[in-house]
This record gives structure tokens, sequence and C-alpha cells, in this order.
């Protein structure tokens, strides 16, 4: 019943849209799987693993597009709950090492042998079981962003503030997790992965079935943002995004729509990075780079802010045009890029979904 | 007195220079002479003779003879010191000091020396130093001394306190007579008078002597040096904390550098500038490049090249900075958040662009002579290229403040600010003066790399390391307000620095950055904030 409630509550285009991403998350693993290497129709391991990436970069999209699209927040911090998903992951994954690292430790990982740790610090009890470490993916973040979120909505830090509020705290967090005595791998950070459920991350198998889950995992978000942004709930959010006091002055509180959404897209800002990890296969500091959270913010303004779409979409288009540059032209690639950010500032305010409806306004309206 | 009878005296003075000179060299010869001759015992008294002399050749002599580089001519019997390796070795005539040649080693007969000549001429070189006419030897030798406490030395040192015509060097030597009392076995009421100087004197190496002193048998001598060692302790922490201080103000200069310009953009016209950390960079490039033109068209300005680069890294940043508002930002005004991404963006442009032009690697920027070294205040330590880095910035922010205040320029920045249709209304042309703002902005930005490059890497990234610093300046301080930047700048400034020692650079860091987030809660409008209309 609440499956039909949420189906009836998508647009049409978006429901294609959903079907489309399920389709690609279960063709892809498919044709690895079955077709013979020789047939045109076979799709080599790096392709399942590059989608299985810009699928997890999509979420992250749709992440900040709730928040910046759709309640007018703009978080320049959200890749550090997308980087503390995929390390607590990440963590998971180094427990299941166990004795095939360098120092064959039982308990410690390799990094912690390596810098003179006696016995595993406090915070890592629990990660050797994937079904700790899978609520502590929702969870960390989740709870970073209620700490940050609830002082900050409270005390109406709004617009430019709370965008260098967010860019300071994943700045915080970059030189944190730089220091080697966090206890979290330093600078290298971690890597190495053997199994993900008893499954090796290295197998085609298991990527495909990874590159399947981030496509569940979007289409999902994408359900769940759909009813979000649909319902009445939905109608206030962007009521707070387009005149914040008058929604106060009617009596909304709109702290508390904003923390609700903002904890949310956290969430699955989390739920992003910890698929994220075992596909690239390493987890390190620079996730938390300022730049990163603003790349995120890119993905969304290209592909449309405000549309659901068009972050998935705009996080695909950038991705592959970064895979494919840095690997053909790598001068060329920051200037694309920055030229990118202005072009689409300046002339698609609201991205290439947008861009349709641009242009069809400008057929009605000469003459 | 006439002409002439001036011009007599001074002709006889010169005579009598000239004899004594003469008199003195043929006096060195002839103990230069003693100590190449006769039996280790005649020569170890003619080493001290030399040294006593008070020549001012004696001691490169000494030095060379302890080194075994002192030999005899085979062909004249002139004493030289043969310096260099492999075949040819550069002579130098040992008593006049002046260059004698080239000579191989079979030319030559080395000046045979043993332990014991070696101990002497040891002995002997800390109290000749102590009379060395060179001030900053003398001091240097005090300093030595007063560190390794050698009881031999008192006689030497006692020699050189009466000689002595400095007064800060004859202090030194006190202080090092003192601290050599201390070592020596002088009765109790002698040591304790000695703890009193070395006490005085304050710094760690004080409190190195005195805790040595305190393990004294003497019950006496162990209280004082006890006593004086915790005041000692108690002063140190106090400097301690005023260098901090200094520390703190250091930073927090370089701090209100990079982030007054902002204070300009962000502060008075509301748009965010991701790029200013770029426009601080092309700053200490245009500082490279000015430099390496001097260097190879007019070396004898090489002194003078970062302050030729001032003016041309303002203008350089601020016509960029200009370009940049007629052609990108001016379409955005109003849309803040929309300018903040488009800025970053350009501040990628520009990244990439200075790699491609200069190249990944670091560029050096070599300092002039007038801001290297360092002097004491105290025991605090102050470099020069620090202590011309905080006289600039505060320059800098002096300027700023005339313009806005004192000249049309600054009336119509912030009519324009405070009400842009009223500006407008008035006949003021806001876009040249939106432009003239941002490309002042941009160019202090220039002015403030200028300095950078003297103390940091002047990389592509220059900038990109001081982005987030320089907002959060700004937004500590409070928008729009001059004087919360360079309290804003100080304050964080002072912070980070107390919190090092106990926290490390990067926690304290760590630590300030969350202690803004917290702040930023509580004021959301910053230390000083804008009261009234303006606000919203």
């Amino acid at each position: 019943m609440i499956t039909r409630f949420l189906w009836n509550g998508m647009s049409r285009n978006l429901r294609l849209f959903v079907l489309l991403v399920l389709a690609i998350g279960i063709a892809l693993p498919l044709l690895n799987q079955l077709m013979p290497r020789t047939s045109p129709f076979y799709v080599p391991a790096y392709v399942l693993q590059l989608v299985g990436k810009y699928l997890c970069y999509a979420a992250l999209a749709l992440a900040v597009d709730l928040v910046w699209g759709f309640c007018g927040i703009l978080s320049l911090g959200h890749a550090a709950f997308f980087a503390l998903g995929g390390y607590c992951m990440g963590m998971y994954l180094m427990r299941q090492i166990g004795t095939r690292g360098v120092y064959g430790n039982p308990v410690l990982p390799d990094f912690m042998v390596f810098l003179n740790y006696k016995e595993l610090p406090w915070f890592w009890h629990g990660f050797d079981s994937f079904w700790f470490a899978a609520p502590m993916i929702v969870i960390v973040p989740s709870a970073l962003a209620l700490a940050l979120g609830w002082f900050a909505f409270r005390s109406r830090v709004t617009g430019v503030y709370l965008s260098i509020i967010t860019q300071a705290m994943t700045y915080a967090l970059l030189l944190a997790f730089f220091r080697n005595d966090m206890g979290f791998g330093g600078n290298n950070g971690m890597t190495d992965f053997k199994d993900i459920l008893g499954f090796s991350v290295q197998s085609d198998a298991t990527r495909g079935v990874l590159c399947f889950a981030s496509a569940l995992a979007l289409a999902i978000f994408l359900v769940i943002s759909a009813a979000v942004v649909g319902s009445r709930f939905g109608k206030a959010l962007t009521a707070v995004r387009d005149a914040e006091s008058r929604m106060r002055f009617l009596g909304y509180r709109v702290e508390g729509y904003k923390l609700f959404v903002f904890v949310l897209s956290a969430a699955m800002a989390g739920i992003a990075g910890a698929l994220y990890v075992p596909q690239v296969g390493i987890i390190n500091p620079s996730e938390f780079a300022p730049g990163n959270s603003i790349e995120a913010v890119l993905w969304v303004a290209v592909g449309g802010r405000g549309t659901l779409i068009g972050p998935v979409v705009g996080a695909f288009i950038v991705n592959w045009a970064k895979t494919y540059l840095t690997g053909a032209l790598p001068e060329v690639w920051l200037f694309a890029l920055g030229a990118l950010f202005i072009l689409v500032t300046l002339f698609l305010p609201k991205g290439v979904v947008g861009l349709w409806g641009q242009i069809k306004a400008r057929r009605a309206q000469p003459a | 007195m006439s002409l002439k009878r001036l011009l007599g005296r001074v002709v006889g003075a010169l005579a009598i220079l000239l004899v004594a000179g003469s008199a003195f060299a043929a006096d060195l010869t002839t103990l230069v002479a003693n100590l190449v001759t006769g039996g280790y015992s005649e020569r170890d008294a003619a080493i001290t003779a030399l040294a006593a002399s008070g020549e001012e050749r004696a001691a490169p002599i000494l030095q060379a003879l302890g080194a075994g580089e002192l030999y005899v001519r085979n062909a004249d019997k002139v004493v030289v010191i043969a310096k260099g390796s492999g075949k040819q070795l550069a002579l130098t005539d040992a008593v006049t000091g002046k260059e004698a040649g080239t000579a191989t080693e079979d030319d030559l007969e080395r000046v045979k020396i043993n332990n014991r000549l070696r101990g002497t001429i040891e002995s002997v070189m800390g109290s000749l130093t102590l009379m060395n006419p060179d001030p900053r030897v003398r001091r240097a030798a005090a300093q030595a001394l007063f560190s390794r406490r050698d009881p031999s030395a008192l006689e030497g040192l006692d020699k050189a306190i009466a000689a002595e015509k400095d007064n800060g060097i004859k202090r030194a030597m006190v202080e090092a007579r003192a601290s050599v009392v201390l070592a020596s076995d002088a009765p109790a009421d002698k040591k304790v008078e000695a703890i009193a100087i070395v006490r005085d004197r304050g710094d760690r190496d004080a409190m190195g002597v005195l805790q040595a002193a305190a393990a004294s048998p003497d019950e006496t001598v162990k209280a004082a040096a006890t006593a004086a060692a915790d005041a000692v302790r108690q002063s140190l922490a106090a400097w301690a904390g005023a260098q901090n201080v200094w520390y703190g103000i250091s930073l927090g200069s370089v701090l209100l550098l990079a982030a007054i310009g902002l204070a300009i953009t962000f502060g008075t016209m509301g748009v965010i500038n991701m790029a200013h950390g770029e426009m601080v960079m092309l700053g200490a490039y245009t500082t490279f490049v000015v430099q390496q033109a001097i260097r190879s068209a007019a070396p004898q300005l090489n002194d003078f090249s970062i302050v030729i680069a001032l003016p041309l890294a303002f203008l350089v940043s601020g016509l960029v900075g200009i370009l940049i508002e007629r052609s990108i930002i001016r379409f955005l005004y109003g849309r803040t958040l929309d300018t903040l991404l488009a800025t970053w963006g350009l501040s990628l442009v520009l990244q990439q662009a200075v790699r491609s032009a200069f190249g990944p690697t670091n560029r050096e920027v070599a300092s002039p002579s007038w801001m290297s070294g360092a002097f004491k205040v105290g025991q605090i330590d102050v470099t020069y290229g620090r202590l011309w880095i905080v006289i600039f910035a505060l320059a800098v922010f002096a300027a700023l403040l005339l313009l806005l205040r004192k000249t049309p320029l600054g009336l119509y920045m912030r009519a324009v600010t405070q009400n842009r249709p009223m500006a407008s209304a008035m006949g003021i042309r806001t876009p040249r003066v939106d432009a003239l703002t941002f490309g002042l902005g941009s160019g202090i930005a220039g002015l403030a790399g200028v300095a950078l490059s003297q103390i940091d890497n002047v990389s592509p990234n220059l900038g990109q390391g001081y982005i987030i610093d320089s907002f959060m300046v700004v937004v500590f301080g409070g928008v729009g307000n001059l004087f919360g930047t360079l309290v804003g700048a100080t304050a964080l400034g002072v912070v980070n620095k107390f919190l090092e020692p106990y926290a490390g650079a990067v926690l304290g860091k760590i630590l300030v950055l969350v202690f803004i987030i917290l702040f930023i809660q509580r004021r959301p409008r910053g230390l000083f904030a804008l009261k009234g209309r303006s606000v919203e």
C-alpha cells in the first residue's frame, strides 16, 4: 500500500527515470556475468566500477539538491557526510581483512600496527560486524548533521554564513582525519580491502552486486525525495526556501523543517559514501576536501537544481567528462571544470534539465 | 690653529702610526719565529706569549697551528698558512695575513705539534677571542664561556673585563665569569654573588647554570641557586607568553593582509569571492616575475625588488579583479550563492592557468637583506621579516581606512553599499563604483601576495590555503566592518598560537575552526555587527 502511495505521488517522467536507473543497475551486471567476453554486449568490470561510482555520486548530488534546491540551504560540506559514511564502511572492511594484512595481526589493521597501537581504540569496537557498521553508516553522518543543524538553524544562521560554517566543518574534519593519532589511518586512509560480507571485493560478481546496490539506493532515494518534496511538508519546505521570514511569521517552525531535511540529506550522503568505498577500494581524508563538496554542488547546478532528475543527470555528465578529460587532456580538466562553473551559473541557472523549459519558453514568447 | 700647523700635526701623527705599525710587525715576526723553533716546552711558552701579545693575527695563526695548517716555506723560511686540498695549496703569509701564492706540499715543511701544545692552544684561544678587536667575536666568546664554564678561563676573563669598553659585552663577560665561578671551587659567598648575576640574566642558559649550581653540596649556595632558578623559571614563563603574543600578532597580520581585501568585496559589496585567494597568488607570482626581471636587468636593485613589486602586484591583481567584476560578477548581483560557485570556478581556472604558465612546482622568492636577521626584545625573538609584515599590514589597513573615509571614491563606495538606489539617484555611477571597489579589494589581495611570498611557498595552491581562514576572519570580525576584521585577525592569530603548544598546530587550528562555528551560532553577524537597516 505504501509503495503504491509513493508510486502515485511521482510524476510520469520521474517514474520512468527511476525505472531507467534500476534497469541500468540490473542490466550492466547481468551483461557482465552472462555474456561471453567476445560478445559486443559484454560489459567489462571497469565499466561496472565506473557506473557504480557515478551512481554513488548521483546519490550525493541528490542529497545536496534536497537541501539546496528545495530548501535553499547551500551546504558546502556535504562531502563530509559522504566521507563519514565511507569511513564507517572502511572500518568494517578493514576489520574483515583479519590476518591477511601485511603484519598479519588478527585484531589490529595494518596502519595501527605500523603506528604502534597496542589495542583497538574504543570507537573501532563493533565494526567487525556488518550489522553494527550498517546502522553506523546512517547514524554518524546524521548525528553530525543534527548537531550542526540544530545549533545553526536555531540561531538563524542562513545563506552565506551557513555555507561558510559547513565549509569550516568539512575543513576541520579534513585536518582532523589527516592526523595519525586520530586512529583512522592518517593521510593514507584505509585501503587494501579484501572481503565484504564474505565475498571478495575484487570479484566481478561482487562488483556487479555493488553496482546494483548503488542503483537501488539511488532509486529509493529518488522515491523518498519525491515523497518528501511532493507532500505538504515539501510545499512548506519550498516556501521556506523562497520566503523564510514570511513562513516564520505565519507560524511555521522553520528550523524544524530545515533540520529534518538536512539530516535526511546527510543520511543519504552517508549511505552513498558507504557504497562508494568498496567500489573504489580506498577511503582517505582527501574526500573531506572543501573542493569535493563544491564539486557536488556543481553537479546539481549543471543538472538543474530544484528538480529530482537534474542532480543525477548532472553528476553523470560532469563525472563522465572528468573521467574522459583527466585521462585524455589532464591540463584541460581544471579549465573545463572552472569554465563549467561560470557558464552554468551565468547562462544555465536551471541546469541541463531546465534547458528544455527555457527553450520552450523562448519559443512561446517571441515575435 | 693655522692650516700649516694642523697639517704638520697630521703628518706627525701619521708618522708615529707608521713607526708603531712596523714595530708591531717586527714583534709579531719574532713571536711567530719562536713558535716554529726550539723544543716543545719552549714553543709552549711561545704560544702563551703570542696569545698574551694581543695581536690581531694571533688567533688565526694559533688556529692554523692547532689544525696542522701552519708550514715553513723551504725556499725562504717564511711561516705560512696553507689551505686547500690536492697538490697545490693556497698560501697566506702568517705574519702579514696577505696571500703568498701557491705551493706543493714538497716545498713546505709542516710545523709539528703534539697533544700538549694542542691543549695549550685550546685554552689560550678562549681568552684570545675575548680580546679580539671584533666586538661580535668577543660577544660570542663570552657566550661560549658562559655555557662551557671552564674554570681555567677565569684569569683571561678578568683581564678581558678590565680591558672591555663596550658595556653590553662587558656585561656578557661578567655573566660568563659568574657562570665560571659557580663551576669552580670558589668560596660560598662569591658563589652567592655569582648566582645573583646569573639570575639577572634570566634566560634559558641561565636556567641551566642555576640548575647545575642547585646541586651544590653547600647549603647556602644550594638555597640561593634554587630560589634564583625558580625566579628565572617564572620570568621565562612570562616571556614565553609574551613571545606567543608576538607570534600571534605576526600570524594575525598575515591573516589581516589576506582577509582585508575580502572584507571589502564580501563585507561591503556582499560578493562571495572564492577566487580571492587566487588574487593573492597572482600578487605573489608578480613578485616572482619582478624579481627575476630585476635580477637579470638591474642586479643593483635586487634589494628593492619587493618594493618595486608592490605597486605592480596591486595593479595586476586589481585589473584582473575589475575584469572579473565586469565580465562575471555584475550579472550575478543579488544571487550570492551563485556568485560563490562562479568565483570558485574562476579560482580553478586561474590556478590551472598559473600552473600551465609557471609549472606546478614552488617558485623561490628571495628575501631582501633588510628583511633577514633577527633581534631580541627582552627574551622575545623578533625577526625583521615578520616585523616588516606586521608594519606592512598595519600600513595597508590605515591606508584603506583613509581611502574609505577621506576620499570621494570612499564616499561613493560607502554610499553605494548603504543604499544603492538612492546613491544611483544622486548621480553616482554605481556600476563604475562596483568595478572599482572590487578592483580595490583584489588589488589589496595582490599586496598581500607580495608579503606572503616572503613567508610561504609561491605555488599555484598558495591562495587556497588562505581562503577559508580569510572568510573565518571576516565573518568572525563582523561583515562590513574593517575594525572588526583587524580585531578578528589579531584575536584568531593569538588564540591559534596559544593553543599550538598545548594542542599541536593542526589540532589548534581545528579547535579554532570549531570555536568559530560555535561563535557564529551565538552571534550570527560577527563580533562587531552592523546595526540598523543595512543588516537585511
